[in-house]
């Protein structure tokens, strides 16, 4: 953060200036982006393609083939190429959305991806917006007052959500919810994303995939909210101490205004840096949680993929992942760019 | 005179350090409370071979009743095979403590290694690998690992090494990092000007320096590699005839104890993975307050 304060030589202050810094510095994080994923691609190769002993045994596998059968495999997915040549094929054929094609659903990986990212974003966005507003509010509360009775339940109960893992609180909450114990019963549906049985459109459908939405989302909540809120907890007590706030207090501000006017502004900036830096988090929340409700999205195409072992499909999903979390950190660091006061100065 | 005078020299202080960061440790009842949760599992895991055998643990052997809620004999009930679930979460602990142990240790050495040779290096070494580093975590970590522990085939080693390449990034720049503030403190130079070489500088000078923190980043790294194996065993990338927290919540899951309201068979290993993992997490914040005190208060 203190690098990028110091970035630009303090000119002038105006537009001018600020636009014309605006540009290399937009430039320069496009290039480390696009260098980031090149080298996803170099590691998604090495794992997917160098590693596996023989992938032509492994895609032949329990089929009488006979010797001139695999050599013609063989031909046909490059394997006998060098590795530069097999290496400039798979980014070029990567680069136009060509992903591989799936050995489990006999389909096109790039179809597969795109079929399933929607269900993702859906349940990743509402979960990500809940849990930032949750633990952000949670921080703000429990830092400016750490040490209260607030402060302690509310940091060890994000302690102990921290230390769970996503996919039994799944299923945890699917056995309480879903089944019922006892005397609960059965409230909400137990996988998938809709009922088949109604109509796949209209007022009743958008009520049904909100239900299917509340326990997955739920369940990546309550495991993502933690992080957050230890975040924000000590970039807020980092704050306390400043002297901003000692006159903002002088000048007769009651302690809510100092905390929301003062305080939580300035905490907020290394906050929302760190929250979109992790976001991988939520990658990996995905995962566990769609597998466990039998979510149709990437994160259980990947669960799918993992049990044949589907080794494209995985690819794909890899890929597929690795380039969200880059953009979003491309994001991060633009929106960074707007938030920080002191940055714009320059 | 001074061959005796030395190592007692040397011994007086680090043991009044020791013993300080003992009492200072006693303090905080958080701690203790992480620690004496950690020695109670250690005891237990390591002392189950004593009454635990293959009678109990061999589903073929086994005679219990099948998915039963707790029942005299059974305190937490038992699985689809019978088997009491008491008992497979005890044994269970011996590999998941020690995949996450190994999986540590593996994490600690090769993320020191590149810290320390990016602290001592500055010149294009220390730059390309603090650049690996940071593609590295850019990387989302479950997805990677998951592509790892696939392609190099179930079992316990895929998922410690998928574990290690994952985590390493966090201890390597912490290392880093003090290596560098080590390096710039007069004995560094001293020893240079008496001829010391990199190699030596780095691992006697530079490293014991580092290992302290290194040690209490491992505590927390402990926590995380557990939550890790236990997902990536879930998801079903773990040795199928082994037993581990993971691998009985796959069971369960797989098994349809979910739709059978089976929560007996879901709860233990559950919160014996939160318990260890609060254990560890609870000790390294500990351990992290008392060395450094201008953490009072988070």
């Amino acid at each position: 953060m203190s690098s990028l304060t110091t970035a630009g030589p303090a000119k002038a202050k105006g537009q001018g200036v600020r636009r014309s810094d605006l540009l290399p510095y937009l430039g320069s994080k496009l290039v480390a982006a696009l260098v980031s994923f090149m080298v996803t691609l170099v590691i998604g190769f090495v794992i997917f393609s160098l590693m596996p002993a023989d992938p032509v045994r492994t895609l032949t596998r329990g089929r009488p083939t006979s010797e001139a059968q695999l050599v013609q495999v063989r031909l046909q997915l490059g394997l006998d190429d060098p590795i530069w040549q097999r290496f400039l094929t798979f980014v070029g054929n990567t680069l136009k959305g060509e992903l591989g094609y799936s050995w489990q659903f006999q389909q096109s990986v790039s179809s597969l991806v795109l079929d399933r990212l929607g269900p993702t974003l859906l349940l990743m966005g509402t979960a990500a917006a809940l849990s930032i507003a949750l633990g952000l509010w949670l921080g703000i509360r429990s830092g400016w007052r750490h040490g209260s009775l607030f402060d302690r339940i509310a940091s060890s109960s994000s302690l102990m959500l921290w230390s769970v893992p996503t996919f039994w609180l799944g299923m945890i909450l699917l056995i309480a919810f879903s089944v019922g114990i006892g005397p609960i019963p059965s409230l909400l549906p137990a996988g998938g994303m809709s009922d088949p049985s109604l109509p796949q459109e209209g007022w009743a459908h958008i009520v049904d995939v909100a239900k299917h939405l509340v326990l997955p989302c739920l369940t990546m909540v309550l495991v993502v909210f933690a992080q957050y809120v230890t975040v924000m907890r000590s970039s807020i007590i980092d704050e306390m101490g400043s002297p901003y706030l000692l006159t903002a207090r002088a000048k007769g501000l009651t302690d809510d205004a100092v905390r929301r006017r003062h305080a939580v502004p300035n905490a907020l900036l290394p906050s929302v840096t760190m929250i979109f830096m992790h976001l991988g988090i939520l990658v990996s929340g995905a995962i566990t949680v769609e597998s466990v409700y039998s979510w149709p999205g990437l994160g259980y195409l990947t669960y799918e993929a993992l049990r044949i072992p589907d080794l494209p499909l995985l690819q794909g999903t890899f890929i597929v992942f690795s380039a969200s979390v880059i953009i979003m950190n491309l994001l991060a660091d633009v929106v960074y760019r707007f938030l920080d006061p002191r940055v714009r100065a320059q | 005179m001074s061959a005796l005078d030395t190592p007692a020299g040397l011994d007086v202080p680090r043991h009044h350090a020791f013993s300080r960061f003992c009492r200072a440790f006693a303090k905080r009842p958080a701690g203790l409370a992480g620690l004496g949760l950690l020695v109670a599992f250690g005891v237990l895991a390591l002392a189950a071979p004593l009454f635990i055998g293959d009678d109990q643990l061999n589903v073929i052997k086994v005679d219990g009743p099948q998915l039963s809620p707790p029942v005299d004999g059974y305190p937490l009930g038992t699985d689809q095979a019978g088997r009491s679930v008491l008992l497979l979460v005890i044994w269970g602990a011996r590999e998941s403590l020690s995949i996450g142990l190994i999986a540590t240790a593996l994490t600690v050495v090769l993320g020191s290694t590149v810290g320390l040779l990016a602290g001592h290096y500055q010149g294009w070494i220390g730059k390309i690998l603090m650049h690996v580093t940071d593609w590295f975590i850019a990387l989302p970590s479950l997805p990677l690992a998951i592509s790892l522990s696939a392609v190099l085939g179930q079992g316990a080693a895929s998922i410690t090494i998928a574990i290690a390449v994952t985590s390493w990034t966090a201890t390597a720049r912490l290392v880093r990092a003090q290596t560098l503030s080590v390096e710039a403190r007069p004995f560094i130079e001293r020893a240079k000007v008496l001829g010391a070489g990199n190699t030596q500088i780095m691992i006697r000078h530079v490293l014991p320096n580092v290992m302290p923190l290194i040690l209490v980043s491992s505590t927390l790294t402990v926590a995380s590699a557990i939550l890790s194996e236990a997902t990536l065993t879930f998801l079903g990338l773990g040795d199928p005839t082994s037993v581990t927290w993971g691998s009985m919540l796959q069971a369960a899951f797989l098994g349809g104890a979910v739709t059978a309201g089976a929560w007996w068979y879901l709860m233990p290993p559950g919160i014996a993975i939160l318990i260890v993992v609060l254990g560890f997490t609870l000790v390294g914040r500990a351990v992290e307050h008392v060395l450094n005190p201008r953490m009072v208060g988070r």
